[in-house]
């Protein structure tokens, strides 16, 4: 909240700055800004829609169940294949997260799971197709996905420490 | 036709949203509220976010950006790409509209593929709750490979991508 109301008025002061110094421009800018908001209006609700099917099919109790810490890489994969199609608001990632440790689910898995979540967008990839094209959000999510296996990896080797 | 394709993913989800109220009517619902309390999140970073992207495309000059993220722009691309993403706030999709600006711009595929990923993994204010629920090493684990992996993954991806191809609609236009 605070968050959005510190946005919200930097927004408008550098907006009332560009309008003081350069109206016409400054209409210009809003124009596009609200062009951006009309054309992935489609894919935005999509993307919202998602979130809410995410967090109220994967409760913390359903997804420890599926990635317990004797899962092992089966559970590795699992836990990167939910975090792919799930998406929810970053805030709520690490939070969950910790719950899902303390329902059971291994620190190796949960790695897969925040990794897969943070960078792999399933609900997102209309647009970002619609942005870049597909070449590029294909392979761009799909290296996101080797990412979470590398970092999961490391976490594997380094656990006995943590 | 265009119609049709415009709104599939979304006439998708909604089928399967009746199809989980139907199952189980307290899920259904429970899904529909919690998308509100989304629609919610998005309305209080989405616009302003638009809006500086507008401002960027108005007032930026190309040579500037091309001096701090262009093809010789070297460590202090890097730099900005970290200040760029470890600074900013919420969901990937907002990074979309930024990134492609700065392509737009001219900068290069390597620090906006980088954006992206520091977008993903470094962003402070989610940093800190990591580390409440995680501790320092993990965090530091997670963000060092992340950042690491996400630099080497742009420069593959500039090796990739012809910057002047990639930009495939502007979505910033008014035509339709």
């Amino acid at each position: 909240m605070t968050q959005s109301i510190f946005l919200y008025s930097i927004i408008m002061l550098l907006t009332a700055l560009s309008w003081f110094k350069d109206r016409q421009k400054t209409k210009k800018a809003l124009m596009k800004a609200k062009n951006m908001l009309v054309k992935l209006a489609p894919e935005l609700l999509a993307i919202l829609l998602f979130v809410g099917l995410s967090l109220s099919i994967f409760t913390p109790e359903t997804i420890s169940s599926l990635i317990g810490d004797q899962s092992g890489v089966v559970g590795v994969f699992i836990a990167s294949f939910i975090g792919s199609f799930a998406m929810l608001p970053s805030f709520v990632v690490f939070p969950l997260a910790d719950t899902l440790v303390d329902n059971g689910a291994g620190l190796v898995q949960v790695s897969a799971f925040i990794a897969t979540l943070v960078s792999v967008g399933f609900a997102s990839l209309p647009m970002e197709r619609k942005i870049f094209g597909k070449e590029f959000t294909y392979m761009r999510n799909l290296s996101a996905v080797l990412m979470a296996f590398v970092f999961s990896f490391v976490i594997w080797v380094v656990l006995p420490w943590l | 036709m265009a119609i049709i394709k415009r709104f599939r993913a979304l006439t998708i989800l909604s089928i399967i949203l009746l199809g989980l109220t139907w199952i189980s009517p307290d899920r259904g619902t429970n899904a529909l509220s919690l998308t509100g309390d989304s629609l919610i999140d998005m309305f209080s970073l989405l616009p302003p976010i638009l809006v500086l992207v507008g401002l960027i495309d108005q007032w930026v000059d190309k040579k500037v950006l091309i001096k701090f993220m262009g093809d010789d722009s070297k460590f202090l691309g890097v730099i900005v790409a970290l200040l760029l993403g470890g600074l900013a706030a919420g969901p990937m999709y907002i990074a979309f509209p930024i990134a492609i600006t700065l392509l737009k711009k001219g900068a290069n595929i390597r620090y906006v593929v980088f954006f992206l990923g520091v977008w993903t993994t470094a962003k402070l204010p989610i940093v800190l709750f990591e580390v409440a629920a995680f501790g320092w090493q993990y965090t530091f684990i997670h963000v060092s490979v992340g950042l690491i992996f996400f630099y080497f993954v742009g420069v593959f991806f500039e090796k990739r991508f012809d910057p002047k191809t990639l930009v495939k609609e502007d979505i910033t236009s008014n035509d339709k």
